[in-house]
């Protein structure tokens, strides 16, 4: 029998293969000796590899990811870790306008080499500031790369290429895939700057692009679809800045529909940029539909269980604006 | 009182006492336990700060230096000071009035004036400006003009010489209105309770941009925060390089140890305005001629010299002297940052992410 890795279990073995061979690797954040915060994706790294490199830390996001920031200036590569994206808005001066700047504004001579680990932990009715989906206000901004990992393998490799990687990345996690399985393989250190998009489900009659959660919606989505006849293309865009678009581009010339799934809001945000550049990179010979997105809508996540229920995005949702999309190949 | 009159701060608490009162503290520096040549020294480096913050002051005045300019002319005993005590292989920040820091670690003019004009040659590329500095050769990794961004960032370079274990130590420069910003309280906390090597420099000028202290805070000396923190804190006056130095050598030797973070508040005055050339005494409230003139009596630069002269050991000329060779050396190296290129336009995209992995 093949061996599974969950997602978690990615995350976990991801950080144990970087303490182990880079000593200059540590985390800090809250809440890291403890089995609350961060779910079983960091379980006794503390008693595995020492307090001293991993830190439970002050209720000081600021500071903590500032101090990161200052650390990876010296040769250490920091993983900051924040329980909730929520919070982390608290450091958003370190990270946009610090980490992500200094390589530029200082003429290339110095980059801050942090991972900045943000999970998005939301439902349970836990409200409008326990649940938000922040990638596409990061993924606007130059200098800082944002990963946003889909499967267990990823959650592991791209957090090892995103600590090796000498540019500051933002990597977004999210609870609601932690149980998610694959098959476990041996790890592999690849080079962040050259990891986009990939296909996790050939198809032919329409592109399905996401990213993180959303691709589990697509990939179930795709299963359904294809008990009715319609064959979909499942792209995971995997970083969403700086995004490498050929990989989606292509699908989509050949299947002549997109639609774009995406766990934050509409307004300005990582599925309109998706159909944006399919839109500007296609000519109007290859659509067969206008393109979609699928969202939250533009308000904050409520708490109450129906509206929480009507909140967010199923598959069935998926595959009913899929269904729509294709909309000849309609059952009768 | 001015802050009485806008309304605010009504029980304001003056702790700074003759620190804060510009009628004191004019006399000449006492120079017991000073060597000649260490003095000397120092004064040098304080009239090579000023003359070339003269220079760079011209050239915002001329419109030739385009990018915002803060002056610290008259805050130069603060940064000569705190680097008398410092190494290559300490880690030092600093803000947005940070020419001072710079020279005073040992950073070139050409590089400087090269930054300020936007030129390859300069410290950062030309792709950062009078706000943004670097020499890591000799210590300084940065400044920036987002206040209070460099004090969690030095607090981190100092959590890195923690776990490096070879005695150096991190050094970060803000003034009193970076004080007023929650990230002091974070940093402080976290050095604090991490044992950190990190020297707090609080550059009090009273003044945070166009505002006057009376109009920011209930009390007028920033040590406090510290001493919530239980940091060690010494409040100098800030225009006396020899007591900077001191208070730096005790505070240092302690990090230096492991005994953790110190905390600097240096009382001085800015002759300047907040950006740019001008004095700046015609906004804000109590920034006006008569005070702007009584400060200058309690001129770091002359202070010194006149301690010197008593002593014997510089003649009565000698400021006029070394200024007139320090200006001479501004204009060479103006000249040569005025005929080095301007960076190639690639750099627009080619510095925003670094290319390969280790």
């Amino acid at each position: 029998m093949i061996a599974r890795m969950s997602y978690a279990e990615g995350i976990r073995s991801g950080f144990g293969y970087l303490f182990k061979n880079y000593p200059n690797v540590f985390a800090i954040g809250q809440g890291l000796w403890s089995p609350w915060y961060v779910g079983s994706s960091m379980t006794d790294l503390d008693k595995d590899f020492g307090r001293e490199r991993v830190i439970d830390s002050q209720v000081s996001e600021l500071s903590v990811t500032g101090a990161a920031v200052g650390a990876s200036l010296f040769g250490y590569r920091p993983i900051v870790i924040h329980p909730r994206i929520d919070f982390m808005l608290l450091a958003v001066d370190q990270i946009v306008n610090q980490a992500a700047k200094w390589h530029h504004m200082l003429g290339g001579q110095v980059s801050p080499s942090l991972v900045i680990r943000a999970i998005i932990n939301r439902g349970g009715e836990q409200g409008a500031q326990h649940s938000q989906a922040l990638h596409s206000w990061f993924a606007h901004i130059p200098g800082l790369r944002v990963v946003m990992p889909a499967t267990a393998t990823d959650a592991r490799d791209l957090l090892i290429a995103a600590t090796l990687s000498n540019d500051p990345v933002l990597y977004i996690d999210d609870r609601w895939l932690y149980d998610w399985e694959d098959e476990a393989s041996p790890v592999v250190e690849l080079d962040l700057a050259k990891q986009g998009p990939l296909v996790r489900r050939p198809g032919t009659d329409l592109t399905i692009a996401a990213a993180s959660f959303s691709v589990r919606l697509a990939m179930h989505a795709a299963e359904e679809l294809a008990k009715q006849g319609i064959s979909a293309e499942v792209v995971d865009v995997r970083v969403l800045n700086p995004m490498h678009p050929k990989p989606i581009i292509d699908s989509v010339r050949k299947t002549g529909r997109l639609l774009a799934v995406d766990g934050g809001w509409k307004n300005c945000g990582f599925a309109g940029e998706l159909l944006a550049l399919a839109s500007e990179s296609l000519p109007t010979s290859t659509w067969m539909a206008p393109p979609r997105r699928i969202t939250l809508v533009d308000a904050p996540a409520p708490t109450s269980r129906p509206l929480e229920d009507a909140y967010y995005t199923t598959a069935a949702d998926v595959v009913a604006a899929a269904t729509a999309l294709v909309g000849q190949k309609v059952p009768a | 009182m001015a802050a009485e009159q806008f309304g605010y701060a009504t029980g304001f608490r003056d702790t700074l006492g003759d620190l804060a009162d510009p009628k004191c503290y004019t006399g000449a520096l006492d120079l017991a336990q000073v060597e000649n040549d260490w003095a000397l020294a120092k004064l040098r480096d304080m009239l090579l700060v000023r003359v070339a913050e003269e220079v760079v002051g011209d050239l915002a005045e001329s419109g030739e230096a385009r990018c915002p300019c803060h002056l610290g002319i008259g805050q130069e005993a603060v940064a000569v000071g705190v680097s008398a005590h410092l190494k290559s292989t300490d880690r030092v920040f600093g803000a947005h009035r940070s020419h001072s820091h710079y020279l005073a670690l040992g950073g070139g003019l050409i590089e400087l004036f090269g930054e300020v004009l936007g030129k390859e040659i300069g410290s950062s590329k030309g792709m950062g400006g009078s706000m943004h500095l670097y020499g890591p050769e000799f210590g300084f990794h940065g400044s920036v003009p987002i206040v209070g961004a460099t004090i969690p960032i030095a607090t981190g370079a100092g959590l890195a010489c923690k776990m490096d274990g070879a005695g150096a130590v991190a050094v970060s420069y803000f003034g009193d209105g970076a004080a007023e910003e929650g990230i002091l309280h974070e940093s402080l906390n976290m050095a604090a309770i991490l044992k950190l090597p990190v020297i707090f420099v609080c550059e009090n000028n009273l003044f945070s941009s166009h505002l006057d202290i009376h109009l920011r805070q209930p009390q007028n000396s920033v040590a406090r925060f510290a001493t919530a923190h239980a940091v060690p804190a010494q409040v100098v006056d800030g225009n006396d390089v020899v007591a900077m130095a001191r208070a730096t050598e005790q505070l240092v030797a302690r990090a230096r140890a492991g005994e953790g973070p110190g905390f600097i508040e240096a009382i001085t005055y800015r002759w300047r305005g907040h950006v740019g050339p001008k004095e700046d005494v015609d906004v804000g409230v109590r920034r006006q001629p008569g005070e702007l003139v009584a400060w200058k009596h309690r001129d770091p630069v002359r202070r010194l010299a006149d301690a010197l002269v008593a002593r014997g050991a510089i003649a009565a000329d000698a400021v006029q002297v070394i200024t007139e060779e320090l200006r001479a050396k501004c204009s060479d190296a103006l000249e040569q940052a005025r005929n080095a290129p301007y960076p190639p336009v690639s750099n627009l995209l080619d510095f925003v992410y670094q290319r390969g992995n280790p």
